[in-house]
């Protein structure tokens, strides 16, 4: 019987060399006249081993990282095939504190199985939600998501039951699922890391939200960005058809599901819901005034479900292990886990999943192991760049939706983006009020002209100038961008502009 | 390409896609996938077939930082400026690329080989800095790493 290797295709690791060294250990192998099976996985989140191999050895997985091509000739020698002695081998990866300290819900499969194999998402539990979905009533489907107090991993965090109930509720001939796969936000790579590690959770969890509120038509809204992502979302959806999981009467059960990817071109504002489906008509990436709902009337004037990849990718779980075993997870009115992303400044930057309630401070040392620089971290902005910065006097603030927005904070995405001493936060204000200047859709004027306002008073303040007059204009500019804007790029630029002014004076003040 | 396949393409693939809803962005998808830029002179051809105003598809394609209207260089080499990168030195790497390519963003190098773009998250922020060449993503790239990732795109 031939050994399985497993070195990931996630394109992080990809990006760190994990093609070069796949094809030098198949190359290696070969040479030696040894079979194996090199198996493409998705990457277990710990991004400072990658590209991490791993070894199917009677004792579990055994891990080696990080490999270098030129590495992999030695790894043969000390047989690794067999979990060998190398100075790379990191032992079982389950028994790999990072990994074992974590609570993976959403992620349970990512980094084990073949992202697009249909027959290993059966063989480690995929499919029992649906199973479960299709012997309930809508109403249940929709209650147990509910009761799981599932609230949207995108950012927003309203609570997905809701919106659910609202588009089962609401009477049409045609209604739609969308996936919002716009991962924008800078510091945040789970939904990527689902949609390649294991897109079947994905197709999973949008198959049961369409049978639960009536709707046959799903698309996934990818952002540019994500080629691989599309790849590998690809090939799992035309499997998915092949197995009779999507399409018409899936698994006889007379029901009907299609889905389609649908790319975006570069536009930041599309991962807000109305300009995504506004961009998925065919058209500019324009905010639309809210109500109506998208749930009442949405994408072509139809009742839709626009949810984030995390959501829809927690569904299966709920569904398979019931809505009180999700919520069982968390603190207060967050409920169940957060896939949280580590990354800037950080010694060991990855992905971390924990049910809600563990402290930033927590998540930034015991996880993230301080900055990769070894200077002490001065500010961490956490929830994409139109979240706070938060000061080290903050740091014990436990990671749940309630605690952040009562420090004038956001947990959004669950992005975490760490800063060493020499970051300028007068330079990051400036840089958020020139991303908004980039990415505003130019509807409202708070937000088109606001940010173009902001970029030139920051201009000032950064050079000093005119500071007496300068910075309470920019205080009274961000009000009305908090007050006056649309959506939450213009209303939500204020947070890092004013949580880096009020948390860190001294970088706007005059030498 | 002449002025003519080009609108030979760009027929082919709006008779392919037109029936599709919400049409109009797999089609300058593809067209920019085929010819490598969206060619005004395909503006009235989408236009029609999708019973859209020529200003409607122009307003879309200038919507979208990812479109564009001129040829690309053969290779466009993507920095991102997001704040994951900014934390690890990204400025100096972005300032690193302009000079050792010798253009600014949306411009293209004399030889053709290159063009420079700005992109705001590459979703690799656990590997910062990071650049993105054509498909492939780069992670941890020092000014050293981008040179010799330049050589292997360039030979």
């Amino acid at each position: 019987m031939s050994i399985t290797v497993y070195v990931p295709c996630d394109s992080s690791a990809v990006s760190l060399g994990a093609n070069r060294v796949a094809d030098a250990i198949a190359q290696e192998a070969q040479k030696r006249g040894i079979e194996i099976n090199v198996v493409r996985n998705g990457s277990r989140g710990m991004y400072w081993l990658e590209p991490m191999v791993e070894v199917a050895t009677d004792k579990g997985r055994v891990a080696y990282g990080a490999v270098k091509t030129s590495d992999v000739a030695s790894l043969f020698d000390a047989d690794f095939l067999n979990g060998g002695v190398h100075a790379l081998n990191l032992g079982l990866t389950e028994e790999i504190p990072y990994l074992k300290k974590q609570q993976r819900l959403t992620f349970a499969r990512v980094g084990i199985t073949d992202p697009v194999s249909v027959e290993d998402y059966v063989a480690h539990d995929g499919y029992r939600g649906l199973k479960n979905a299709l012997s309930y009533s809508q109403a249940d489907i929709v209650k147990h998501v509910t009761d799981s107090g599932l609230r949207g991993r995108g950012g927003a965090a309203f609570p997905t039951g809701i919106k659910w109930n609202t588009v089962l509720n609401t009477p049409s001939e045609q209604k739609y699922i969308i996936c919002n796969a716009d991962e924008g936000d800078s510091g945040t790579f789970s939904d990527r890391m689902i949609m390649e590690g294991d897109p079947l959770v994905l197709i999973e969890g949008m198959t049961i939200a369409g049978i639960a509120v009536g709707a046959t038509q799903g698309y996934i809204y990818l952002r540019i960005e994500y080629p691989h992502a599309l790849e590998i979302l690809n090939a799992a959806i035309a499997n998915a058809y092949a197995a009779n999981y999507l399409g018409e009467n899936i698994q006889g059960s007379s029901k009907t599901f299609h889905l389609e990817v649908r790319q975006g071109a570069g536009a930041y504002v599309c991962g807000e819901e109305t300009a995504l489906m506004e961009s998925l008509e065919g058209k500019r990436g324009l905010v639309r005034f809210k109500p109506p709902l998208p749930a009442i009337s949405g994408l072509f004037g139809k009742p839709t479900v626009v949810n984030n990849v995390i959501s829809l990718a927690s569904v299966p779980v709920i569904l398979d292990k019931g809505g009180e075993f999700y919520r069982d997870f968390g603190m207060g009115r967050s409920r169940g886990t957060l896939p949280l992303q580590l990354a800037g400044n950080l010694k060991h930057a990855g992905l971390v999943e924990l049910a809600f309630g563990a402290t930033l401070r927590e998540v930034l040392y015991d996880f993230g192991g301080g900055s990769a620089t070894g200077k002490p971290i001065r500010a961490v902005q956490v929830g994409g760049p139109l979240g706070s910065y938060l000061p080290e006097s903050q740091f014990d603030t436990p990671l749940d939706y309630e605690a952040f927005a009562a420090i004038w904070a956001v947990l959004g995405h669950g992005g975490i983006v760490a800063f060493d001493e020499t970051v300028d936060l007068a330079q990051m204000a400036k840089y958020s009020m020139e991303f908004c200047v980039e990415e505003s859709c130019g509807k409202c004027t708070p937000c088109r002209i606001g940010s173009t306002r902001g970029y030139e008073v920051m201009d000032e303040i950064v050079a000093k100038r005119d500071l007496d007059k300068n910075i309470p204009l920019l205080r009274s500019l961000c009000d009305t961008m908090l007050n006056g804007s649309l959506c939450a790029m213009g209303g939500m630029t204020p947070y890092p502009v004013l949580s880096a002014l009020n948390h860190f004076p001294e970088d706007f003040q005059g030498r | 390409m002449t002025k003519i396949t080009i609108i030979e393409t760009v027929q082919n693939i709006v008779a392919d896609l037109k029936d599709k809803p919400g049409a109009l962005l797999p089609i300058l998808h593809t067209v920019q996938n085929t010819l490598g830029y969206v060619p005004p002179e395909s503006v009235p051809t989408i236009a029609k077939a999708l019973n859209l105003s020529r200003a409607e598809v122009h307003g879309v394609i200038s919507f979208y930082h990812y479109f564009r209207d001129t040829p690309a260089g053969k290779h466009t080499v993507r920095v991102c400026r997001a704040e994951s990168c900014l934390a690890m030195d990204g400025k100096a790497l972005e300032s690193h690329v302009k000079t050792k390519l010798g253009i600014d963003y949306h411009e293209t190098t004399a030889d053709g080989k290159f063009s420079l773009e700005a992109v705001y998250c590459l979703g690799n922020c656990a590997c910062s800095p990071a650049i993105q060449i054509d498909n492939d993503v780069y992670g941890r790239v020092t000014a050293e790493s981008f040179n010799e990732i330049l050589t292997e795109q360039s030979a």
